[in-house]
């Protein structure tokens, strides 16, 4: 199946901006609908934003509304320093239990895909080197928001077994790395050097931003359900990503009474998460050729992502300059979208999508589907029809479309 | 299905249902991943396993050398029996505080063989959790003992493993009971060979159990420190923790054995074949070493 209207959860996160972005540029998607509580953050050309909750009676609504046939959930919390614990539990857990409940039991959807991490696996003394994804944790979470990632993935996992005509993905991230995410990890990183616990140095992989908006990508337009870890090739030392980053190390926390160490970092303003601890601890690497093997490419290895992290580093006191950030105005982007006076709206579609082919002769012609397009036919003249037939086709080529302007065309012929 | 219908009743309950169904992942193992194995990246200093060339080398020059050549002088016998290429899983026997047995296998191993070959000696998962032995070890070449690391080692990376069997047993041996081989584990040593169908080389090592002989296994400082074992030997724990590395010099003599071969494939689903072998390779060990006592004239001297 070929996924056309979408529904990305959490559109106010990096990754749910950067995705619906990267799926507005193909022109074989119909469809954008982008849910959160929050308002996007990314300047988005043809995603609608709904704001909703995670309440399921809404989105369900949302969801059988636009015929929703693909859901990307991208609003999983990994991070407890980022969002306040209950919070977090809210969303990963409840929240998830709602999107869920909303795209199950017969309706309209065929494909979930969820973002999830590599933290499922934790990080304990008796893992192996390297979890690949059929593996459990050794023992049971002990952070709250490792807690939370199990019992999203096991809602997952039950919605999969119950609706075996969704296709259900899981990607495990690991820790991300690139110059438009924040997260515990990236400030540490940016600390004049880095903390360590004494006597340890463990074994890190990440995953560069750009590789997790493709994995997602790919993901979505290949059938590929099961469960996916997405880390970069290569686990680096704690301490050799401190060389790469050119920074010293300070084996200033100690290794026994380390929460109680962090606690008073925490005073001190550098805020070391109880997950965050446990990686720095005893580090954790994945097998990530399961994905490499359904034919995804990697941008990055882990320590190209290091590098390329550590170059933001230093230009980016250079480079705080006046770029105003996106803010999202209700008003504009529906003006935008539907007033009938803008009249170059979405520019980077067409131009990207078929160069030297004219604009199409009706308005968010691209962000129609095919039944919409046929009852609006009627209304149209000749010359419109026929602009129309040609861009069709040389789009999508949908043979419903195109065989309606033909009929439409061979009726108004004047010559028959 | 009315048992997937259930609602979950608790988050233990449920976490054990996600693990389960995380076994159902549909496998995609075999020949096809082994391609798909990290390239190696020519700048790093580290393996992905953590392994360290350059403080490997330093340990080499200022200690390990000395210790196999002018120490212990060891002689090795039928390092023609490891092979030049392809995984193999190298089985030994264990004493001694402290053991330098590991070591001067690998050592042996680069010396002594044709084709000179990095050897990763498995370890106890303690030592990922001990401050300082975490980040020393694996510089060195040390996994732990987990059997997806031997595997992926084994038959992903066609490399050297060498496991002790014996394990925790064999440290806690005193002097008395030397070279007197504890229980062979569960033959998981033997199940990792078969999955990976590598062949098990089997190594005798005599002279360990004198050099670090241990008098006395003292439980209360044991429990104090934190340690996993607190032997008594003649220089530990009265020289403090250096003592440790006090090893006398006594003769050093390894013999590989020849290898057993395993053919066919999922020969580790059978539990029988698994205790054969895991006895015969313990046989074979054990007669190897009463034959080198035999010949030995001489603790110091062999």
């Amino acid at each position: 199946m070929r996924s056309r209207r979408f529904l990305i959860t959490g559109l106010s996160t990096y990754w749910g901006g950067r995705l619906a972005r990267a799926l507005e540029a193909d022109p074989g998607v119909e469809a954008i609908v982008g849910v959160d509580n929050e308002e996007p953050g990314v300047e988005l050309e043809r995603t609608e934003y709904v704001k909703v909750s995670n309440q399921h009676g809404l989105l369900r609504r949302v969801v059988e509304a636009a015929e929703i046939d693909t859901v990307v959930d991208t609003r999983l919390v990994v991070d407890s320093a980022v969002t306040a614990p209950r919070l977090a539990h809210e969303n990963n857990v409840i929240g998830t239990m709602n999107i869920l409940a909303a795209c199950g039991e017969g309706g309209c959807v065929k494909k979930f895909v969820f973002k999830s991490s590599t933290h499922f696996y934790g990080a304990n003394q008796d893992d192996p080197a390297f979890f690949d994804e059929a593996m459990g944790r050794p023992h049971p979470p002990g952070t709250a928001i490792e807690r939370d990632i199990l019992e999203a993935e096991a809602s997952v996992a039950e919605f999969a077994d119950r609706n075996p005509g969704v296709s259900v993905s899981v990607l495990r991230f690991a820790n991300v790395l690139g110059p438009a995410v924040d997260t515990s990890h990236i400030d540490m990183f940016g600390l004049p050097a880095i903390p360590m616990i004494l006597g340890f140095d463990p074994r890190y992989q990440f995953v560069h931003e750009d590789d997790v908006v493709h994995a997602l990508e790919h993901v979505v337009q290949n059938e590929l359900p099961g469960v996916f870890n997405v880390a970069a090739d290569g686990v680096l030392a704690l301490s050799e990503v401190a060389g790469l980053l050119g920074k010293p190390y300070a084996p200033v926390l100690p290794p026994w009474g380390t929460g109680l160490a962090a606690s008073v970092a925490r005073r001190l303003g550098v805020d070391i998460p109880a997950e965050m601890l446990a990686q720095m601890r005893f580090g954790r690497g994945v097998d990530n050729r399961r994905l490499k093997a359904a034919g995804f490419d990697y941008g990055y290895t882990s320590r190209e992502a290091v590098v390329a992290l550590g170059e933001h580093m230093r230009l980016s006191p250079l480079l705080r300059s006046g770029v105003e950030p996106y803010r999202y105005e209700r008003e504009v982007e529906e003006f935008l979208r539907w007033s009938p006076n803008v009249r170059n709206a979405r520019p980077k579609v067409q131009a990207g999508a078929a160069p030297g082919l004219p604009a199409p002769p009706v308005d968010h012609y691209d962000a129609l589907g095919a039944e919409e397009i046929i009852s609006l036919l009627s209304s149209l003249e000749r010359a419109d029809l026929e602009a129309l037939r040609d861009y069709e086709a040389g789009h999508r080529g949908r043979d419903d479309v195109i065989g309606t302007i033909e009929s439409l065309l061979a009726r108004s012929d004047p010559a028959g | 299905m009315s048992e997937s219908a259930r609602t979950p009743l608790s988050p233990r309950e449920r976490r054990q249902e996600g693990k389960d169904r995380g076994a159902t992942v549909p496998a995609v193992r075999g020949d096809d991943l082994r391609r798909h194995l990290p390239a190696l990246e020519p700048d790093r200093r580290l393996t992905d396993w953590g392994r360290s060339e350059r403080v490997e080398e330093a340990l080499d020059k200022s200690l390990v050398d000395f210790l196999y050549r002018y120490w212990f002088r060891a002689d090795v016998e039928g390092i023609e029996h490891v092979p030049s290429a392809g995984g193999a899983l190298l089985v030994s026997n264990h004493a001694g505080a402290l053991p330098p047995d590991a070591t001067m296998i690998a050592k042996a191993i680069r010396e002594e063989h044709p084709h000179p070959r990095p050897l990763n000696i498995t370890v106890e998962h303690f030592f990922k959790g001990y401050p300082g032995l975490s980040m020393l070890l694996p510089k060195l070449g040390a996994v732990a003992a987990h059997p997806a690391n031997v595997h992926r080692l084994l038959y992903d990376e066609q490399q050297l493993v060498l496991v002790f069997p014996e394990g925790r047993k064999g440290t806690e041996k005193l002097y008395r009971d030397r070279y007197r081989l504890r229980r062979f584990g569960r033959g998981g040593f033997v199940e990792a060979a078969m999955r990976a169908r590598v062949p098990i080389v089997p190594v005798s090592v005599v002279g360990a159990e004198e050099a670090a002989p241990v008098f006395a296994q003292m439980g209360m400082l044991k429990r104090l420190t934190g340690l996993l074992y607190f032997p008594l030997t003649p220089t530990f724990p009265h020289l403090g923790p250096l003592g440790m590395l006090g090893y006398l010099p006594a003769k050093f003599k390894l013999r590989f054995l020849e290898p057993i071969q395993f053919d066919a494939a999922d020969m580790q689903n059978d539990g029988a074949l698994v205790q054969t072998v895991a006895h015969e390779v313990r046989a074979r060990i054990q007669e190897s070493l009463f034959d080198m006592l035999s010949t030995r004239r001489s603790v110091w001297f062999g």
